[in-house]
This record gives structure tokens, sequence and C-alpha cells, in this order.
């Protein structure tokens, strides 16, 4: 599974924002023509984001468009970004798995030939949107992640958006359990007080917690700050090549069952230590697995 | 053939922007093309060849365009001249490079 | 000729004299005695005070062709300059020469008074605004000559500057011509920068609009060196002398410039305790310092002292106990001048102390690091801050090319790319700091060291910072850009390039219309 701790959101009318995009080291940027764009300049940056995506490079970041709704403007969207090979769309207010499916028709309409599927994230901004999670998550194999926007979800509740987040615990563990139920990532919601690191840094902890694989990110000073938390710690790493280790040990005694500190390792300890030593491996904190 | 039947504008002055105006030329004005640019002895000349060059893929011969450059590089440039160009009633031609 | 660096410079300038050529850092030595002003001698009861600088003026008295000098912790703000040059028009004097140490926007009728030839000489270290394009464009005869701060201190003292009469704006000031820069409504702090002028010019006046009861106290500039006080109605506008906070840039580039910047320094091993530092106001150098904070916060470091121009950012880790003190050449806002005036750990420097190459040891030869800006970079390290990228004036060596001589580890800080104008490129147009001083360089997409700092290179690898070859980055910018067109010039030479010891780095040459 790639990277995604960070997805950073680049408005896709902003030419300084989008030559410089790559330079911040998040795992995604998100061009973004939707909500970050005046409807008078949907066309303007869709010019603009399609020459950036063909013209910048944007380092190890993937590069995702977020495009407008199909009823909006959606359908020029992916006719006009497709062709110029982004990673991933990011489908914004997606509410039924059947919004999924047009969506990728048109996109692989869109597709020229030879060039690499284009791969969809499901933005969840609607209590339909949360109630479908999973029929979202598992309704074509290209959806590979599935995001949760707080800011339009919470208003459509008609809840207060607080920075302790008790309206959206629910609809962030429906996003993860959905998610996790399909086999693919769970991102969550934007933290949006740029200035406010502390409470950046304790709602990313609490986003880990409950399970998600990253976080969207509305401002370039979050991305040192969310990685932090989603990194395995020495510890982690220390904790995880021991686990590693045992079951190497009880193989080689022949012994069925591996313990460690007194605490048996199964199966569930197994896989928890092996996805940290994989995401330490792509991160470069270990070295490769011989 | 291409051509434009309004004025129209697109991009702004802001930094590393350009700001494209569009204006219809009668047949045979030609392409006429104002420049004005924080980095003119540096790309002046890059900036009109990509201006022309948009032009003329677009099959234009008659138009006037004023451009106000705060330093935009060539792919802005040539995403902002195209948003012009279409506001202005161009029917896009060919790729979007 | 070309001098060491391979820049092209005549071996004689019309107007200026025989050019001593740059010859490296460190390669000119001092071959004279320091000069001394004639010897003054006042009676018991006898008054300074003045009532008008036309009566000063008539006093001296100041005649055609005198040298007039002012300092420049006024900034923006000052009012002296063009009262004192003003009362010279009045007079009918002509052919001055003007050593101001730093020359603003505000000092616009400076281009008058060039015009009716009343100035024909400027001496400065540092040009902004209309005045530097004028002369960019060829308004004087004779070549601006522009020095280093340090520089200045040194050309005073070893007597190739020779000050007729040094105009000391004085933000507070006694009867007796005791100075400090503390007190009154026009208090800038430091007055560092005036301390040569006031112990070599022949002629010293202290300009003041805020006059207190013998004796005042503290003293920056001794009632032994000033010959005459003048009161007048206002030296300067307080808003353009300080400002009230300096903040750090948001701008997300220049944060992780910054940022950047931050981790060569602590990769190169000086965050620890004794840690000394010197950075610019602006930008992504100020935004160095607050990343360097968090470093010796997270570590507990205490650090020797901090340098330079102070503000309530340098004031506040002073306070907090992260420096032990800072050495102040000159204030920018208010908290500098309330710290200054209260602390006796802010201690005020002169030029000379500060920065001249040529006594017995200025304090930029014990900094640690010093983070600076440039307009241009080139493939051989050599930077300028001299000329912007339509080659107009815009700025000035100041204390640039003396930190980084002194400096253990100098770092530039700048955007590989300025709008679409790549910083780096194969010849500065104008060389004010030679590469051999300049040891690291930040940008938001790659880092490049100095060949001659190898050891350097190898600590910044090892941290896993992203080190590239300086034409590589050179490469890159020009990728994203497109390869600029250089720059043409017309011949006249309009200002000469000083290096600290008073040779000549390089020239400037009158801009096509």
């Amino acid at each position: 599974m790639d990277l995604r701790r960070t997805m950073l959101f680049i408005p896709g009318n902003n030419p300084s924002m989008l030559q410089n995009g790559g330079v911040f080291g998040a795992d995604s940027v998100i061009l973004d023509v939707e909500d970050a764009v005046a409807p008078g300049e949907k066309d303007a940056a869709r010019l603009l984001v399609a020459h950036a995506l063909r013209n910048v490079d944007y380092g190890r970041s993937e590069t995702v468009v977020r495009i407008n709704t199909l009823d909006t403007f959606g359908k020029e969207d992916i006719r006009a970004i497709v062709p110029c090979e982004p990673d991933l769309l990011l489908i914004p207010k997606v509410e039924t798995c059947a919004d999924i499916k047009e969506a990728l028709s048109l996109v692989i309409e869109a597709e020229q030939p030879g060039q690499k599927p284009v791969n969809l994230v499901a933005l969840l901004e609607t209590p339909r949107g949360i109630a479908e999670a999973y029929n979202i998550a598992q309704a074509d194999k290209r959806v590979v992640a599935i995001a949760l926007g707080a800011e339009d979800y919470t208003a459509a509740l008609g809840a207060n958006r607080t920075k302790a987040g008790t309206e959206i615990f629910t609809a962030r563990t429906i996003v993860v359990n959905a998610a996790a139920a399909a086999g693919i990532q769970s991102i969550d919601t934007p933290f949006t007080d740029a200035n406010d690191e502390e409470g950046l840094l304790e709602d990313t902890i609490v986003a880990k917690q409950l399970g998600f694989k990253g976080k969207l990110s509305i401002n370039p000073r979050q991305i040192d700050v969310i990685h932090s938390v989603f990194n395995p710690t020495a510890h982690d790493i220390d904790w995880a090549e021991q686990v590693i280790e045992a079951i190497r040990r009880a193989e080689a005694e022949g012994s069925g069952v591996a313990s460690l500190n007194g605490k048996m390792v199964d199966a569930p300890v197994v896989n928890r230590a092996e996805r940290i030593l994989h995401l330490a491996r792509m991160l470069g904190m270990v070295k490769e697995a011989e | 053939m291409g051509k434009i039947f309004t004025t129209a504008q697109a991009g702004t002055l802001e930094s590393s922007d350009i700001m494209i105006t569009v204006v219809p030329a009668a047949e045979g004005d030609g392409v006429i093309i104002e420049l004005e640019s924080i980095v003119m002895a540096q790309y002046g000349s890059a900036i009109r060849k990509t201006l022309t060059e948009v032009i003329a893929d677009q099959g234009i011969s008659d138009i006037y365009m004023k451009a106000v450059d705060r330093g935009a590089l060539d792919c802005t440039i040539r995403a902002r001249a195209l948003a012009a160009l279409g506001r202005a009633g161009a029917v896009p031609k060919g790729e979007m490079l | 000729m070309k001098n060491v660096i391979g820049r092209d410079i005549p071996d004689y300038i019309e107007e200026y004299g025989r050019v001593v050529p740059f010859a490296g850092a460190f390669n000119t030595l001092p071959t004279m005695q320091r000069q001394a002003p004639r010897v003054k001698t006042i009676r018991p009861g006898a008054t300074k005070l003045i009532d008008s600088l036309e009566e000063v003026f008539k006093r001296i008295p100041v005649t055609d062709g005198m040298t007039l000098s002012f300092h420049h912790h006024f900034r923006n703000g000052d009012g002296v300059v063009n009262m004192v040059l003003a009362t010279a028009a009045k007079l009918g004097i002509k052919n001055l020469k003007v050593a101001l140490s730093s020359i603003f926007p505000v000092h616009a009728p400076l281009i008058d008074h060039i015009k009716n030839g009343v100035v024909t000489a400027l001496d400065t270290n540092y040009m902004s605004g209309p005045v530097a394009q004028a002369v960019s464009r060829g308004i004087m005869d004779k070549p601006v000559v522009l020095r280093t701060h340090g520089g200045r201190a040194r050309a005073i003292e070893c007597g190739q500057l020779k000050i007729d009469v040094a105009f000391i704006a004085a933000p507070a000031a006694d009867d007796y011509g005791n100075i400090n820069g503390v007190q009154g409504t026009a208090a800038c702090g430091s007055l560092g920068y005036a301390f040569p002028d006031a112990q070599y010019a022949e002629h010293v006046v202290a300009v003041t609009d805020y006059l207190v009861e013998y004796p005042l106290s503290p003293v920056s500039i001794p009632q032994t060196r000033v010959d005459y006080v003048v009161k007048v109605e206002s030296v300067g506008d307080p808003k353009g002398i300080v400002s009230g906070t300096t903040r750090i840039t948001k701008d997300p580039v220049g944060l992780k410039i910054a940022d950047t910047a931050a981790r060569v320094i602590q990769a190169a091993g000086l965050i620890k305790d004794g840690f000394s530092f010197q950075t610019g106001a602006g930008g992504a150098s100020l935004a160095t310092a607050h990343f360097v904070r968090q470093m010796m916060e997270q570590k507990g470091v205490t650090g020797s002292f901090a340098l330079g121009g102070i503000t309530g950012f340098m004031v506040e880790m002073l306070e907090k106990g992260l420096f032990r003190k800072l050495m102040d050449v000159q204030g920018f806002d208010l908290e500098a001048v309330r710290s200054i005036g209260s602390n006796p750990n802010h201690l005020e420097v002169g030029a000379d102390f500060y920065a001249s190459p040529y006594n017995s040891g200025c304090a930029v030869n014990k900094l640690d690091v010093v983070i600076l800006g440039a307009t241009e970079i080139d493939t051989g390290f050599n930077v300028n801050v001299v000329t912007g990228s339509d080659g107009v004036i815009m700025g000035g060596s100041g204390g640039h090319a003396d930190a980084a001589a002194g400096a253990k580890v100098t770092i530039v800080v700048a955007n590989l790319l300025r709008g679409r104008l790549p910083i780096i490129v194969d010849k500065v147009l104008t060389v004010t700091t030679p590469g051999e001083t300049i040891d690291v360089l930040v940008t938001e997409r790659g880092v490049a060291v100095n060949p001659r700092r190898e050891d350097l290179k190898q600590e910044l690898l090892a941290a896993g910072l992203p080190v590239k070859d300086i034409n590589e980055l050179k490469a890159l910018a020009e990728k994203i850009a497109g390869i600029p067109q250089s720059l043409t010039t017309k011949n006249k030479i309009v200002a000469v390039v000083e290096y600290r010891d008073g040779t000549i780095i390089d020239v400037v040459r009158q801009v096509e219309d």
C-alpha cells in the first residue's frame, strides 16, 4: 500500500502554489479545482492544473486532483485532467456506489492508450456518504482510499464543528472500519486551524489511534507534525523486530507458539509488527529485509 | 481558422501569474502582442514566443493581446492564454498541451 | 585587469583613482597608521549650543568640497540628512561629498542636490529607492563608493575616508554634546555606526530634538568629541525609525528553507553551549532564527552571544536565557530599544568593534554562524546583494561581506527561483561577497556546499540533508524557469564596490535605458 500519511491541498487557481507543491514533502499533493476555486474561475483553474500536471515535477509526492462534482463541472474536469496523467482523482461528496461507477466510466473513457490507470479516492462529506461508506469503499478495485470531510458533514448534521471532535467521532470510526473491511486506506479530515500546532498534534494522535492511515492537510506547515505522528517510533520498531525475531525463534525450535516478554505472540500481534516494519522500511528507517 | 468573438481576460497580477486580455481584431490586422513583464530582460523573448505559439496553435491569425507578467512560468503562461482565448469564444483545439 | 575572482576592473577609474584589486578575503594587509584629527580646546563656560544648522555651517565653516558624514540609524525615518543638505544648498555650498552609511527612499531630495551640484560624491554601504535608481541611470559624474559596514569604519580610522564634519543625529543629547540613542521620541537604540565618525571627524555636530539637563546618561558618544550641539524641531519620524514588532514570514516556502537552514546548523554540530549567531532581519533569515531557537530549547543550550541588527525576537532569546549577551550595532524595533536601554547584557558596539578587518579583532571573527540573503549567487559561490535582476542598485553589502568573512559557517538562504528568476547564475552581475567566504547555500529544492568545505558536506550528508552540487541546482532552476538571457549594461562605471579591506572587488555599470 502506498504511503499517504499526508495529503496536502493546493489551490488549483494559484500558480505560485502549484509550481511549489512538490517542495513540502507531502506524501500526496491534491491540486484542487473544487472548493478552492470560485465558479467563475473553474475553466482557468482546470487549465492551470492540467498544465501543472504535465510540466511541474512534484518529486516524491503522489499527484491527486480534486475535481468538481459530476453534476457541476466534474465531467469537463475528468476529460481535461485525466489525459494529463494524475496518479489519483479525489471525488468530492460521494454518496453512493453508483457515484463511483459513473465517475469511473468517465475516467476510463478519458484515459489515453497505454496510460497508467488513474485510481480514485472518495471524499465522504455527507450523512448519506457515511451511511454508504462500506459500499463506496468496495465499489471498485480502483478505489484505493476513502476520506472524511468533516466541515461539510457537520454542517449537514446541523452540529457545531469543534476541536474536540465528538460530533464526528462516529463518522470517523465508520470510515476507518469501512476502509479496513474493504482492504483500502482511510484518511482523516483536515485540522483547519493552521496556527494551532498543538491542536493539530492532538487531533492527529486521535486519528492514528482510531486507525486512520493518514490525514488531509490544508497548510504545508502541518506536514512535519502529521508525519511525526504516523511514523513508527524507534521504540515501535524495536518492539516489532523483537516480535519477528520471536516468531523466527519459535519456528526454528519447532515450537508451535512464540512468546515475547511473557505474552503470547499471535497472528494479530505479528500483523501489527509487520505493518510497522513495512512502514519503517518505506520511510528508510530500517534496511530492507533480506 | 480559429477566431475570438469578444474581449476576455484571464489570470491575475499576483506573483508568478500573468494577466492576459484578448480583444478581437479585424481580419488582416495580424497578431499584436503587447507585453509588460517584471523579468522582461531575462525572459521577454521567451514569453512572447510562447504567447505567439499558443495563438498560432489555436489557428488564430488576427488578435490583439495584452499581457502583464509577474514572473509566470511557461506552463502558467500557456494555461492563462488558453483560458483567455476560451473565454473570448475560441473553440479549443487539440491536446491541452 | 582581472582581480583574483576574475572580475574585469580598470587599473584606474576616472574620478576615483588608482584601483587596488581584490586579492582574497584575508590577503591584503594593513600598512598604515590610524589617522588623527586636529586637537581642539574649549574654555570653561563657553557654550556649544548653537541656534541653527545655518549658524553651525558658518562657525565651522563648511566650505565647497568638504566631506559631510551621517549615520543611518534612523533608516527611512531620517530627517537630519535632508535638513543639513538643504542648509548647504541655501548657503550656496557646492561639491560636497556625502558619506551617509545607508541611503533610503526618504533621502530622495539628494537627487536635486546632485543635479544642482551641491553634492557631487557619495560614499555609502547601502542604497535603495530613488537615489539608487538615479545613480544606476548615471546621474553622477563621480562613481559612488560602496563599502561594507566594517570597511567604512576601517576607511575612517585609516584615513581613506576623511570626514570634515560629522552630523550625528542624536535621539537625546545634553548641551555639552553627550549623546545616546535610547531616550527621546526618536529613540533608535544602538548608535554603533556613528562611533567611527565621532572618533575621527574634524568637526562633530550633534543634531537633536531632545535636549536634556546636563549630564546625559547613559553616554554612547562622549562630549569630549562633540564640538557643537544644535536643537531642531524634529530629527526624524519615529514610525520610520523603528517598527512595532518584526514578524517572521508565513510564506511556506520561506519556512521550509529556514527549517532546512536550521538543520544545517545542527548537522554542523554547532548547536551547543557557547553558540554564537547572527542573522538578517527579514524573511527566511529571521525564520531560521525561530527554528534554531526551538533546537536550542529542545537541547537546553545556552548560547554565548547574538550579533548584528537586533530585533525583539533576539531580545526575547536574551531574556529567556538562550543567549548570555547581545552585541548590538543597530536596533530595528521598539523592543530592541527598550532592552538596550535597560539590560546590561545587551551591549552597544561600534561599527569598528563589530566588523572592521583592520584592528586587533572585530566581533564577526567570533561568530559560529551567520545567515545571509542574496539577490544572486554564482557557481563559484560569489554573492550579489548590490544590484537587482534589472541591474539597478537596490542594496549593498552592509555587514554581509564582513560577517561572511568572520563566521565559522556562512549560510545563504534563498528561494531557488525568485518569481521566475533562478538565483544561481554563471556569473553574478556584481560581486559583493567573494565565494571563498560563503560555505552553504540553502534553497527549498536542495542545499549546495562550497567545495572548499568537504568536511561540512560530509556532515550534512550524514544528517540526511538534501545536498546537491550547485551546478545541479542551477540546472534544476533553469529547467523549471527556462534559461534567462543575460543583462547588458552600458560602459560607464556608476559605483565602485570595495571589499572590507579597501580593495576593489567589483564595479557597477550604468543600466541600459
